[in-house]
C-alpha cells in the first residue's frame, strides 16, 4: 500500500518543474508570464523607476501632453502620469495580494474540511459561502469604505471575503473527488490523523486548481480595488490606477490620454493575469475538458489492437456478399473506420464488407470491441464527432449513399432505416415526454398532424406490448422501467415503418425475462414489416432465435460470414467454435461471455474482461463505461 | 409543489435575515457615530446630540437592532437619517433604473451568450468557438466599469452614437431610454455573455455525445429540433450561472450608473455611504438581498421546468 503514495508524490514533484516549462513554452503563456514579471519589477523597483514623486506638484506641467521630460505628460493637478503610474503599480499588486491571501486563509480549509468532512460541517460551510454570493458585495465595501477613513487593507481583506467562496466551492469539489481515491483510504487505514491526511495528500490535487484559481481571483481583486478607487474609496493620497481613471474620466473630452494610460495599465494586467491562469489550466489540464468518451473508447480500441499484437490497418478487406447490392437492403464495401485520438487516428474497423436483402435477419456476432456497433453508426452515418468512415460503397435500398451529401444521407434517417438502441434509459431524452418523442418525429419528418401522428403514436404503443399507452405517453423517460423504455424505443423506431431496422444490442441491458420478449416482439415486427433486420449481439443463442445468417467479428474484421444453420454445425474457424461453446455454456450476459474468454485464456485478456466482469449493473455510469470498451 | 415553494421561502427568509443581521452590526461597527457624517461641516456637539436623540442612535445598539428587524417583518425599513424621509420609497425610486440595466444585462447576456455557445458548441474547434474561448479568458476578467469607460469612450464621446450620460424614463420615450441603457447594460454585460457561452458550449459539447442525441438523430429530425432538444438539457448550468451572476451585476452596477450618470441605486448607496445613512444602506443591502432570493427561486422552478426529475425531487 505504500507503493502508490510515493508513486503518486514522486510523478508530481518531478512533473512540477515541467509545468512551468511548458507554461513557457507557450507563446500565450511565455507573454503573460514576461509582462506579469515585469510588472511585479516595475512595483518592487517603484522608488527608483519613477522620475519624479507622483503627490509633487509642478503646476507648469498640469494636463501637460507627453514630453521628453514627462513621458506620459502631467495630470490635472500638474503631477508626473508616469511617475503616478509606476507607484500605482506597487499599491494595486499590494491590494490584490491582501485579497488573495485573505481569500485563501477563509476558503482554502473551509473548502477542505468541507470537502474530507461531509455532513453537517460541509452543509454548513456551502451555507455561508452561498450566502456570501448572494451579498452584493460593493454595497459592504462602500460601507466599509466610506467610514473607516478609508483604510485600504481593511478595504482589501473585504474583497478578499467576498472571493473567498470561489476558493470554497473549487476546494471543497476537487476534495470531493479525490476523498475515496485509494491514496486517501490507505492513509486512513495506516491511522494517520485527519490533519495530516488532508496536509499531506488531500492539499496536493488542490494546489494545481488554486494557483490558477488565484491568478483569475487576482485580476478581479485589481478590478474591484480600481473600482472602488474610481468612485473615491480607497484612494487617499496614494496614486492608485483607479483614482486616476476616475480624473481622466472626468476630464474625457478635454484630455482623453488621461484616462488611457491608467486604463491600459489596469486592462493589460489584469488580461495578462487571466491569460496566464488560462494558459496554466491548459497545460496542467485541470480545466481542459477530458478526452471524450468516443476517444478514450477509441483510444482503447487501439491499444487492444496493439496488445493483441495485430497491425492496426489490415489492407485486405474481410467478408463478402451473398447478394446484388441492387436487391440488397443494405451493402457495406469494405468499410473502414477511424477515430480521431490524442495520439494520432486509429482505425477499428479495418475494411469489411457484408449486406442484408430485404426480409432478412443478420446477426453481427462478437465480443466487445469488435467494431460491431462502429460499423452499425456508419451505416446510419451517426458516428461519434470524432469518428469518421471510408468505404468503398454502402448501398442502402438499392443506391449508394456515400455518393450523397449530408442532408440527403440524413433523409433517409427515420425513412428508410430505424434504430433500436443497446441502453434503453439512457436513449430517451430525459426531459420530454414519451408522447412528445414519439409524436415530434412523425409530425416533423412525416408531416403528420397533430392528431393523426398522436393516434399512430398511440397505435404503435399498443402494438409493442405496452399495457397503458396513454399514461405512457404522459410519462417521462425515468418514469418508464427498463423493459419498457425498449419497448417505447422500438415503436419508436418502426413508427415510420422503414425497410431497414438496425438493433444494437436491443436485449443485452434488459432484464432476463424481459429479453426474450424483446426479441421476439422484434422478430414478430420483422415479419410483419418484412424489414430487413440487421442485429448486433455477442450471444450466440439470439442469433440461433432470429438470425437467418451470421457475421462473426474481431478486432475490427469479419473472421466468418454464413448461413446461421451451417456456422452452428460446421464452424470453419477456431474463433467461431470458441464463441459458440461460450454462449452454449449458459453464458447470459456480455459480462460472463468475456469472462469466460478471459477463463479460457483466449482471446479477451485486456482490461475489457475484468472491467465487464463487473456486476451487469443497470446504474447508469457503469452501463456508460461498459459500453465505452465496446468498439 | 406547495411544500418546495414554502421551503424556498423559509430558507430565502432565514438568508435575508442572517444578511441583514450581519449587515446591521457590520455597519454600526463601521460607523461608530453617524452624526458626525450626517452633520457634515454643521456638527456641534449640541446638533450631534441632537439629532442622535431623534435618530435614536444614542440607545444601545442592541435595542436599535431590535427596533430595526422587528420594522423588517413588518415590511417597514424605517426612515432615513439625512433627510428624514421612509427608506422603502425613495429606494422604490432609484430601484426601476437600476433594474432596467440589470434585467437588460441579464437579457442580454442570455440571449447573446446562448447563441455565441450553441453555434461554439456545435462546432467545437471554429473560429467561433475560438472566440468564445478567448473572450471567455479576457472579457470575464475585466471590470464592467473598465469595459464602461472604453464603450463611453468610443461609442458616447468620439462617435456619438449614443447618450453620454443620463437617464430617460420609459414613460417619456420607450427610444430614449432604451438608447440610456445600451451602453451601460453592454457594459455590464459582456463578462457575463462570455461566460455564459462558455458554459452552455461545453454543456452542449456533453450533451451532444449522449446516447439520445444519436437516437433523436437517427429518427430524422431536423437540426434545429435536435438543437431544441441539445438546449433543453444543457441549459441549466449556463441558468444556474446566470442566476449567479445577477449578484454581480448588481455590484457592477453601483460603478458603472456612475460612470453613465444614471440616478439608480448606485449614486444612493455612494451618498448614503459618505454620509453614514445607515437605514438606507441597510434597506439597500435588504431590497437585493429579496431581489436574490426572488431570482433564485425563480431559478428552481426553471429548472424543475427543464429537468422532470429535479421536478419529482
Amino acid at each position: 500500500m505504500t507503493s502508490p503514495l510515493t508513486e503518486n508524490i514522486d510523478t508530481r514533484a518531478g512533473r512540477r518543474g515541467s509545468v512551468f516549462v511548458r507554461l513557457l513554452k507557450r507563446p500565450a503563456g511565455a507573454i503573460s508570464f514576461g509582462i506579469l514579471v515585469l510588472i511585479v519589477l516595475v512595483a518592487v523597483f517603484a522608488p527608483l523607476l519613477a522620475p519624479y514623486d507622483p503627490n509633487f506638484v509642478d503646476l507648469s506641467i498640469t494636463r501637460a501632453l507627453p514630453s521628453p521630460e514627462h513621458l506620459l505628460g502631467g495630470d490635472t493637478t500638474g503631477r508626473d502620469v508616469l511617475s503616478r503610474l509606476i507607484w500605482g503599480t506597487q499599491i494595486t499588486l499590494w491590494g490584490a495580494l491582501v485579497a488573495i491571501v485573505t481569500s485563501l486563509v477563509i476558503g482554502v480549509p473551509s473548502g477542505l474540511a468541507a470537502g474530507y468532512f461531509g455532513g453537517a460541517t460541509d452543509r454548513i460551510g456551502t451555507w455561508i459561502s452561498d450566502a456570501v454570493q448572494s451579498v452584493p458585495g460593493m454595497i459592504i465595501l462602500l460601507i466599509v469604505g466610506a467610514n473607516t477613513g478609508n483604510d485600504f487593507n481593511l478595504l482589501m481583506v473585504t474583497v478578499g471575503v467576498f472571493m473567498a467562496p470561489g476558493y470554497f466551492r473549487l476546494t471543497r469539489a476537487t476534495v470531493l473527488a479525490v476523498r475515496n481515491e485509494a491514496y486517501v483510504d490507505a492513509a486512513k487505514v495506516s491511522g494517520l490523523s485527519h490533519a495530516r491526511i488532508m496536509g499531506r495528500h488531500v492539499i496536493r490535487p488542490v494546489v494545481a486548481p488554486i494557483v490558477i484559481q488565484s491568478a483569475l481571483t487576482a485580476g478581479m481583486a485589481m478590478g474591484m480595488q480600481a473600482g472602488l478607487q474610481f468612485l473615491g474609496i480607497g484612494g487617499g493620497t496614494t496614486p492608485g490606477w483607479g483614482a486616476a481613471m476616475n480624473e481622466g474620466f472626468r476630464v474625457m473630452r478635454t484630455d482623453p490620454l488621461l484616462l488611457l494610460w491608467p486604463s491600459l495599465a489596469l486592462g493589460i494586467s489584469i488580461a495578462a493575469l487571466a491569460v496566464l491562469g488560462s494558459t496554466l489550466a491548459d497545460v496542467v489540464s485541470v480545466t481542459a475538458p477530458l478526452p471524450s468518451r468516443k476517444a478514450r473508447r477509441a483510444r482503447r480500441a487501439a491499444e487492444r489492437a496493439a496488445a493483441s499484437g495485430e497491425p492496426l490497418a489490415v489492407t485486405a478487406s474481410t467478408g463478402a456478399v451473398a447478394h446484388a447490392a441492387a436487391d440488397s437492403a443494405v451493402q457495406i464495401e469494405n468499410l473502414r473506420v477511424r477515430y480521431e485520438t490524442a495520439d494520432g487516428e486509429v482505425e477499428v474497423v479495418h475494411g469489411i464488407t457484408l449486406d442484408v436483402a430485404p426480409g432478412e435477419v443478420l446477426g453481427i456476432v462478437g465480443e466487445s470491441g469488435s467494431g460491431k456497433s462502429q460499423t452499425v453508426f456508419s451505416v446510419l452515418d451517426l458516428l461519434p464527432k470524432t469518428g469518421s468512415y471510408t468505404a468503398d460503397a454502402i448501398w442502402i435500398g438499392g443506391e449508394d449513399v456515400t455518393s450523397l451529401g449530408r442532408r440527403d444521407r440524413a433523409r433517409l434517417l427515420g425513412r428508410e432505416i430505424g434504430y433500436v438502441p443497446q441502453e434503453p434509459m439512457t436513449n430517451l431524452d430525459p426531459s420530454f415526454t414519451i408522447g412528445h418523442q414519439l409524436i415530434e418525429p412523425l409530425r416533423a419528418v412525416h408531416g403528420m398532424s397533430r392528431a393523426d401522428a398522436k393516434a399512430r403514436a398511440l397505435a404503435m404503443l399498443e402494438r409493442v406490448g405496452i399495457a397503458d399507452p396513454p399514461r405512457v405517453m404522459r410519462a417521462y423517460p425515468h418514469e418508464l422501467s427498463g423493459g419498457m423504455a425498449q419497448r417505447v424505443l422500438i415503436a419508436g423506431a418502426i413508427a415510420a415503418k422503414p425497410s431497414v431496422l438496425v438493433a444494437d444490442e436491443p436485449t443485452t441491458a434488459l432484464d432476463v425475462t424481459v429479453q426474450a420478449e424483446v426479441l421476439e416482439l422484434l422478430r414478430e415486427l420483422q415479419q410483419e414489416y418484412r424489414m430487413a433486420l440487421v442485429i448486433v449481439t455477442h450471444n450466440f443463442g439470439v442469433v440461433a432465435d432470429i438470425c437467418d445468417r451470421v457475421v462473426v467479428m474481431r478486432h475490427g474484421s469479419i473472421v466468418e460470414i454464413g448461413e446461421v444453420a451451417q456456422l452452428f454445425s460446421t464452424p470453419e474457424e477456431p474463433y467461431t467454435r470458441e464463441l459458440i461453446a461460450a454462449s452454449l455454456d449458459g453464458a447470459e450476459s456480455r459480462a460472463e461471455l468475456d469472462r469466460a474468454f478471459a477463463l479460457t485464456g483466449s482471446t479477451a485478456q485486456d482490461a475489457d474482461a475484468q472491467e465487464a466482469a463487473a456486476p451487469a449493473a443497470t446504474d447508469a455510469s457503469t452501463e456508460a463505461d461498459r459500453k465505452e470498451v465496446r468498439a | 409543489m406547495l411544500t418546495f415553494t414554502l421551503k424556498r421561502l423559509v430558507s430565502g427568509v432565514i438568508l435575508l435575515v442572517v444578511v441583514a443581521t450581519a449587515t446591521f452590526f457590520l455597519a454600526h461597527a463601521a460607523i461608530p457615530d453617524p452624526t458626525l457624517g450626517l452633520l457634515g461641516s454643521a456638527a456641534t456637539p449640541e446638533a450631534q446630540q441632537a439629532l442622535a436623540a431623534k435618530i435614536g442612535t444614542d440607545r444601545p445598539v442592541i435595542v436599535q437592532f431590535g427596533d430595526w428587524i422587528a420594522g423588517l417583518f413588518r415590511g417597514d425599513l424605517g426612515d432615513s437619517w439625512k433627510n428624514f424621509q421612509p427608506v422603502g420609497a425613495q429606494i422604490a425610486l432609484k430601484l426601476p433604473v437600476t433594474l432596467s440595466v440589470v434585467t437588460a444585462a441579464v437579457l442580454l447576456s442570455a440571449v447573446l451568450g446562448g447563441l455565441l455557445g450553441v453555434l461554439a458548441g456545435l462546432r467545437p474547434g471554429t473560429w467561433i468557438d475560438k472566440l468564445v474561448k478567448a473572450g471567455a479568458v479576457i472579457l470575464f476578467a475585466l471590470p464592467g466599469f473598465w469595459v464602461a469607460l472604453l464603450l463611453v469612450m468610443t461609442f458616447a464621446v468620439q462617435l456619438k452614437w449614443f447618450p453620454a450620460v443620463g437617464y430617460v424614463q420609459p414613460q417619456e420615450s420607450v427610444g430614449g431610454w432604451l438608447q440610456s441603457i445600451t451602453l451601460p447594460a453592454i457594459s455590464l454585460a459582456l463578462g457575463a455573455v462570455v461566460m455564459i457561452a462558455e458554459q452552455l458550449r461545453n454543456a452542449i459539447i456533453r450533451a451532444d455525445g449522449l446516447d439520445y442525441m444519436r437516437t433523436l438523430r437517427s429518427r430524422g429530425l431536423p437540426q434545429w429540433r435536435i438543437v431544441v432538444h441539445l438546449l433543453r438539457n444543457s441549459a441549466p448550468p449556463s441558468l444556474t450561472i446566470l442566476a449567479l451572476m445577477f449578484v454581480g451585476l448588481l455590484s457592477g452596477a453601483i460603478i458603472v450608473e456612475q460612470i453613465f450618470a444614471l440616478p439608480g441605486i448606485g449614486p444612493l448607496t455612494q451618498a448614503s455611504s459618505q454620509n453614514g445613512d445607515i437605514p438606507m444602506l441597510l434597506g439597500i443591502t435588504v431590497v437585493t438581498v429579496v431581489f436574490v432570493v426572488i431570482i433564485n427561486f425563480l431559478l428552481d422552478i426553471l429548472l424543475g421546468w427543464i429537468n422532470p426529475k429535479a421536478r419529482v425531487k
